[in-house]
């Protein structure tokens, strides 16, 4: 019986992880898991996944789960996470590599459809509000 | 500051939230300039800021709004006798990109080669060669506040305020000019003014951005706890340099309210409100009437109204 054994480092997400890499100019693997970026998360409360996890899901290539997460839609990249890493990896970066990469995919995943707002919601916002909301969450 | 004869000449940003909603940010700003012997003026042509900086790093597309304004400063300093190369904006959300984005093409002589390359019907090229300046800091460092303390006519004593610097003035640390976890420019700004800064713990807390144009429920519940926290220092007001962050501190307060019936209403106001009312600036620079919740019944408790 013919039987072959391959010995790789491959996985699957491999690709996917180099992606965010690049997008973000970030070492995922500097990580190690501190937790001080999600202690400091305005956010935190909103998310279904903390930023700490998120970046342990990153390394780990997960990436149609990090894709289908709301945390990457609430980060609002106030840059908390960023100034406290005493790792210096840019977690706002990651995030937004993450939804660049959700926004750049071919079904235009938006997250916002202002024209789904009521006249009187958006006769109130200033044009700060709508266009950097459309800037975060619009394709 | 500039002498008595011949004020001193600043070209000035003001952004797209300035000329609709946060007319009274603008208006207060020009107003309060002039008192001090600095000359503003508004940059001609200016375009978009691009609201937020793009955090993806091979995204040169979103540089090309910032640079471009640039180009103006540039145009506007060649024609200008008495300016430098450089320009203010009161506005924390256009500082922060615009700076952001000049550094990154400083730094990046490739980008900048293809914005210069892409906006190529412009006569001026830019070089790296203009620097953006936040009205705070021009306040600090060339005015002074001492000699900004001189030119206040009506102290605001007893008035007690919470400066609120939210994210973009402080983050990242590249273009903060304060401390990022405590910083204390605003405070002495106050206190320059007469009043009476008061410490409260949500002072560099985000107060949830964008959020506000799909989730303004998620923004009730930032505002409750950055307005509560005031509140619970026994401020008087909350004073700000964003006009998102005043958009979500001043006009989602019914949405806190209704998410917690203690919350308890509070004015917010620019900085540079407080400044024209401290030099005696006439009404039409302090434009109360665009705030949602009235700073009146306040100033008048403080005979400031």
């Amino acid at each position: 019986m013919d039987t072959t054994l391959r010995i790789t480092s491959a996985r699957d997400g491999k690709a996917f992880v180099a992606q965010i890499e690049k997008i973000s100019g970030q070492k995922l693997l500097a990580c190690y898991q501190c937790g001080k970026c999600s202690a400091g998360c305005p956010m935190a409360a909103h998310m279904d996944v903390l930023p700490n996890q998120m970046i342990r899901m990153a390394q780990l290539g997960m990436h149609k789960q990090l894709l289908a997460t709301r945390a990457i839609w609430m980060c609002v990249s106030c840059l908390t996470c960023n100034s406290r890493c005493p790792k210096d990896i840019k977690i706002a970066e990651v995030f937004e590599a993450l939804r660049r990469t959700a926004l750049r995919a071919g079904q235009r995943d938006d997250h916002l459809k202002i024209m789904e707002l009521t006249p009187e919601a958006r006769s109130v916002l200033p044009p700060i509000a709508t266009i950097s909301a459309m800037r975060k969450l619009t394709s | 500051m500039g002498n008595e004869n011949k004020p001193m000449k600043l070209a000035y940003y003001p952004g797209c939230t300035l000329k609709n909603q946060a007319t009274n940010f603008d208006v207060s700003t020009v107003s309060s300039m002039a008192k001090l012997d600095v000359e503003v003026e508004e940059l001609d042509r200016w375009n978009c800021c691009g609201t937020v900086h793009a955090l993806d790093s091979d995204n040169v597309m979103n540089r090309v709004a910032p640079i471009t304004n640039m180009i103006r400063v540039k145009e506007a300093q060649a024609r200008t006798e008495g300016m430098a190369s450089e320009f203010m904006t009161s506005c924390a959300m256009c500082y922060n990109t615009l700076k952001r984005a000049n550094i990154d093409v400083k730094a990046r002589s490739d980008a900048l080669e293809t914005i210069n390359n892409f906006l190529s019907l412009e006569k001026t090229k830019y070089e790296g060669d203009v620097e953006v300046l936040h009205l705070l800091e021009y306040l600090r460092d060339r005015v002074g506040f001492d000699n900004l303390a001189k030119k206040v006519t009506k102290p605001l004593k007893g008035l007690r305020v919470a400066c609120y610097y939210g994210c973009l003035l402080l983050r990242p640390k590249e273009v903060a000019f304060d401390d990022v976890e405590n910083p204390t420019i605003m405070e002495n700004l106050i206190r320059a003014l007469g009043a009476t800064p008061v410490e409260f713990s949500h002072k560099a807390e985000c107060c949830g951005a964008h959020l506000t144009v799909g989730k303004p429920e998620v923004i009730a519940d930032r505002t409750d706890k950055i307005m509560g926290s005031a509140h619970e220092e026994r401020a008087d007001l909350v004073v700000v340099s964003c006009p998102l962050c005043a958009f979500n501190l001043d006009f989602r307060q019914d949405d806190a309210k209704r998410l917690n019936p203690d919350f308890h209403n509070m004015p917010v106001l620019y900085f540079t409100q407080l400044m024209a009312l401290a030099f005696g600036c006439d009404k039409s620079a302090l434009r109360f009437d665009l705030q949602h919740i009235d700073p009146l019944p306040v100033l008048k408790v403080h005979g400031l109204d």
